[in-house]
């Protein structure tokens, strides 16, 4: 297999260990079984997404992705696998940002890593990218990235919804917006927008430091596990996880160690000084990587004294896990989560070409109908879906609003423990069930008979509960 | 005392409407303990396993109307598993044998089955009034029984409850004879009424006064029942949506103008934002607004609707009202007793979220203010100052903050100081829940300063055993007690066991006790009933952390009806 590429169709499988790729255009028709750990030890790439699970004793998953947006990709559709890119992920810019950091400052290692990279640029995702580009260039690129990663229900290849343009403010300009407005608050309440926009711009930066923890998350995850590949067994790779967490930790102090200093009167930051703190962050992580034995050791000297900071980057993450908080009732939950009748349902009898088909959410007390009809391309429908489903989805991915799609991350495994994470399936004319986003448009709307939006866990294998009990015990 | 003849004073006592009255009374001497027992009419039981029914009715064998709660308060939020328990079957069964006189039930937190509901239907001739909150397990099936054979019902009130639908019809169970409805709750019903029967029963009950529809119930229908019960002080609408053009807005707009009586509306469920201005003639009367099923009216629609009510006592909403329209609430409505501000999206940034400048806001504008919910995003120590200033009269305080360990946002302070201030100033304060970042210190005040204090939520706050040991120590009235996600331990657990009989329950989940701790706590104290939750299925040994415990008095010991998973220590 190796070296060659190959087109195909995921398809989910019952055994929830498996994951079975219907190759289409490689030697044939037939499917490749994800099976065991050595099978994989080549990572697959895929155009728009590559999840693969270790079935290793913590079931942690090995998540990848890579997500690019090159006309290329859309036009083709399909599954893409081509074996060897070792410890690269490609296209989305905030990882592209940790790898092109990681290699300038860790030339020590891997240098093969850096050429299977540039491999990536032939693997026709955005070259921009994955090249090494100055830093504030990269900061921009991941933050747009970033917004594009708003998707909820990804969809491979439904790049930018809508309310893309307004989220993509680039995070430079947040910073220099920020520290505009005073950080405490005037006394008796007059205050309006000024105090609420610092509110605001605190929140923001507080998403912003997730998504660099997330970065750094995932810099330590595809590291941790993909620069060994010769010694990828179990007993390897999966300890590397909570190694990268120490490490994403790390780098998540590091970022958000300029708030105390807005906090302390200084009336801007310069978009210099946090461009060159991100560099910074991945540096630190980088070598809590190659740490792999003292993990401990690279988290506290990494450790920033701003604990409250620290404390902050936590709690978003938290709230939205933790069972039974916000403290509603789930009456009031699911009553207002309960969407209105779509206006197309209401009118009655269906069009012409109408193709109704039924969508059931894992989780969600009611099935939707949509008509596949009203659509033309995987991304309209996916942010139909979303829409749809969002109460759900939103509720359980939590403010940064975590899709599926860009959770290669800290985010990513967060979701993952709580089996948390969505993918949008169908079951074609075979009764097969399948990964949407595979196959051209038509195809699909041809041979779609329903729709489920899946736990990822449940369709790639993952035991959140079992995940969950370990993390208990640890 | 002695000098007045039993019949005087059994007299006397039917003007104790106050169950702390009536139970001090009954303390006084064996007479009085007499009389008392055989006049008492109204029980509340905030336990259901806290005593047995026959036991109850042994002691009060004339009850005519009874309150029950079950599960847990976390219930509420998931926190207790679905069948824990708290059937209500065995008190219908008991009442029915030995209680006849029975009219008034009032159930919250409890399963009650379709048979308990057929049971209660057809053993009490004279049933008038049924309310249940949050309850679960019957359909309307038991409604239907309800409906048919309750021939003298005047309420049927049901709350925050989701009910299975068999058949649409449960609404036409009630026979033409019916016609002493006073209150008839179904909103939150999911499925179809018979919306012909429903016109028929609202023009066949002079004396209706609560109407609260459900979201299948059309505007067309809702002029027509406004048209024939301009009596309605309590209105929920179901779906407001229609045309504001059209000709039964039209018709609407005019049936609303006869409905002069209407204090409190609610509903709203799905709603067309631009025939609001229908309802504006009364929004002058309104007393109560409950627009927190209501996420279809934002923004200026919302913001116009509360400038016309300007009387309201009381006024739930979500927080896509955000902090200006808190400040529009807080110059409009001076009246404003009590205020609940509701997530949209409780996972979500949240655009329009409240922050503390909104309730700084209503705090200013809104004096008489003694009870608040409110969730945001953010809470400042200066601004709960400023509240515990301008609002001493607060009973009940519950402030959630939608995440958890959020210090103030100003200067990453713990919240210590802000909710330290309110259990100073509020000093009739009776429930509490507190959120945000807060140390033992905040224990320490509240153990200081709220002496009245009889429930109080704990989430994710305070440091050490001291915490829960200045809670204990100081507040001397409370009854109950909530803590999730705590670092409170056996030595907080254990300190005061004695403590524990003179409330209610306590509710212990993800904190430090463990099992021995539990264990210790059950042997020393017989009455209690130590209840672990243990859905893992793993075998505990006693140093473990327990993950739910459940502690409340009985005098039932431990109950029959619990499942595996719940331990009676």
């Amino acid at each position: 297999m190796e070296g060659r590429r190959f087109e195909g169709r995921r398809r989910i499988h019952q055994n929830p260990h498996e994951m079975r790729i219907q190759i289409v255009s490689y030697q044939g028709y037939g499917s490749l079984v994800l099976r065991s750990w050595e099978e994989i030890q080549l990572p697959l790439v895929d155009a728009s997404l590559f999840l693969v699970t270790a079935p290793s004793r913590n079931k942690i998953p090995v998540c990848f992705h890579s997500y690019v947006q090159s006309p290329v990709r859309r036009s083709r559709r399909k599954l893409v696998m081509s074996p060897p890119l070792l410890g690269v992920v490609e296209g989305q810019g905030n990882v592209s940002l940790v790898s092109s950091s990681a290699s300038a400052d860790s030339s020590c290692q891997n240098n093969s890593e850096l050429k299977e990279r540039n491999y990536m640029g032939l693997s026709d995702c955005s070259s921009v990218d994955s090249s090494a580009i100055s830093s504030l260039s990269n900061e921009k690129n991941s933050s747009l990235n970033l917004k594009a990663t708003e998707l909820r229900l990804g969809l491979p290849g439904s790049p930018s919804t809508p309310r893309d343009p307004e989220l993509s403010l680039p995070s430079s300009g947040k910073q220099d917006e920020k520290p505009l407005f005073p950080l405490t608050p005037s006394k008796n309440g007059i205050h309006s927008s000024s105090h609420r926009a610092a509110v605001l711009g605190n929140k923001r930066w507080f998403s912003d430091a997730m998504d660099g923890f997330c970065e750094a998350k995932s810099a330590a995850l595809t590291e941790g596990n993909w620069m060994f590949p010769a010694a990828g067994s179990v007993s390897e790779t999966v300890p590397s996880a909570p190694q990268a967490k120490f490490a994403a930790n790390s780098g998540a102090t590091v970022i958000l160690s300029p708030k105390p200093s807005l906090n302390s009167g200084v009336k801007s930051v310069p978009v210099k000084e946090y461009s060159g703190a991100q560099p910074a962050m991945l540096k630190e992580a980088a070598p809590a990587k190659v740490l792999q034995e003292k993990p401990r050791a690279a988290n506290e000297n990494n450790h920033n004294p701003s604990g409250a900071a620290n404390n902050n980057s936590s709690a978003p993450a938290a709230k939205a896990q933790v069972v039974g908080w916000p403290p509603i009732r789930s009456f009031r939950k699911n009553s207002l989560s309960t969407t209105p009748k779509n206006n197309d349902e209401v009118d009655g009898k269906p069009g012409p070409g109408a193709l109704f088909i039924k969508v059931s959410m894992d989780g969600a007390p009611y099935l939707r109908k949509v008509n596949l009809r009203t659509y033309s391309a995987y991304q309209e429908l996916s942010s139909a879906l979303e829409k749809m489903f969002s109460c759900f989805t939103i509720g359980q991915c939590g403010s940064h609003g975590a899709p599926w799609r860009e959770m290669l991350s800290e985010s990513k495994l967060k979701d993952l423990l709580h089996g948390s994470e969505y993918v949008l399936t169908y079951e074609d004319k075979d009764g097969d069930w399948m990964l949407v986003g595979d196959v051209p448009w038509e195809m699909f709307i041809d041979s779609c008979k329903r729709l489920r939006i899946m736990k990822s866990s449940d369709a790639i294998g993952l035991a959140p509960r079992a995940m969950e009990k370990s993390r208990n015990r640890n | 005392m002695t000098y007045f003849p039993e019949e005087v004073v059994e007299h006397m006592f039917d003007f104790l409407s106050s169950h702390r009255d009536r139970n001090a009374v009954s303390l006084v001497c064996k007479s009085w303990y007499r009389l008392e027992r055989w006049s008492r009419q109204r029980v509340f039981v905030g336990n259901c396993y806290a005593m047995s029914p026959e036991r109850l009715i042994a002691r009060f064998p004339r009850i005519k109307a009874l309150t029950l709660k079950g599960k847990p308060h976390f219930a509420d939020f998931n926190l207790v598993p679905h069948d824990w328990g708290g059937f209500v079957h065995p008190w219908i069964e008991a009442m029915a044998k030995s209680c006849p006189v029975l009219e008034e039930l009032r159930l919250k937190r409890m399963v009650v089955s379709d048979e308990s509901l057929e049971l209660l239907s057809r053993s009490f001739p004279n049933f008038k009034s049924l309310v249940l909150v949050s309850c679960e397990g019957f359909t309307t099936d038991g409604l239907a029984a309800v409906a048919a054979n309750c021939r003298v019902l005047r309420e049927l009130d049901l709350q925050e409850i989701e009910v299975e639908d068999r058949r649409g019809q449960w609404l036409g169970c009630f026979p033409d004879s019916c016609t002493t409805l006073v209150s008839l709750n179904f909103s939150c019903l999911k499925g179809e009424v018979n919306l012909g029967a429903l016109e028929r029963l609202v023009a066949r009950c002079p004396n209706l006064k609560s109407l609260r529809l459900n979201r299948t119930v059309p505007l067309e229908t809702l002029y027509k029942i406004l048209l024939r019960a301009p009596q309605l002080v309590d209105l929920g609408t179901g779906s407001y949506v229609h045309e504001p053009n059209s000709e039964h807005y039209v018709k609407l707009t005019n049936a609303v103008l006869n409905c002069k009586s209407v204090r409190s509306l609610s509903g709203f469920l799905d709603v067309a934002p631009r025939c609001l201005p229908a309802i504006y003639p009364i929004c002058l009367n309104l007393t109560s607004l409950n627009l927190s099923y209501a996420p279809g009216i934002q923004g200026s629609e919302l913001i116009k609707l509360i400038r016309h009510c300007r009387n309201l006592h009381r006024l739930w909403i979500l927080d896509c009202i955000g902090d200006k329209g808190l400040g529009v609430v807080a110059s409009t409505c001076k009246e404003l007793q009590e205020l609940r501000v509701f997530p949209f999206d409780p996972y979500g940034g949240g655009n329009a979220a409240v922050t503390e400048e909104g309730l700084v806001a209503i705090s200013m504008g809104c004096p008489k203010l003694h009870s608040l919910l409110y969730f945001c995003h953010q809470m400042t120590n200066s601004a709960l100052i400023t509240v515990a200033n301008n609002c001493p009269n607060f009973t009940r305080f519950r402030l959630c903050i939608l995440d958890p360990k959020k210090p103030d946002p100003a200067t990453f302070q713990p919240l210590d100081e802000g909710f330290g201030a309110i259990v100073r100033s509020c000093k009739g304060l009776r429930r509490l829940s507190l959120s945000g970042l807060l140390t033992d210190q905040v224990f320490l005040y509240i153990g200081m300063y709220a002496e009245r204090l009889e429930m109080l939520s704990i989430a994710f706050a305070g440091d050490s055993d001291k915490g829960m040991l200045y809670v204990l120590n100081g507040c001397k009235n409370l009854r109950k007690l909530e803590i999730r996600d705590s670092p409170f331990g056996n030595v907080a657990l254990l300190t005061d066991v004695g403590k524990y009989e003179t409330m209610r329950s306590l509710w212990m989940s993800s904190c430090d006790v463990t099992l021995g701790g539990c264990k210790t706590l059950a042997k020393k104290m017989p009455r209690l009933n130590v209840e672990i939750i243990n859905e893992k299925e793993e075998n505990y040994s006693d140093g473990q952390k327990v993950e739910k415990m459940y502690v409340y008095r009985t005098l039932d010991g431990p109950r029959r009806d619990a499942p595996d998973f719940v331990w009676t220590l």
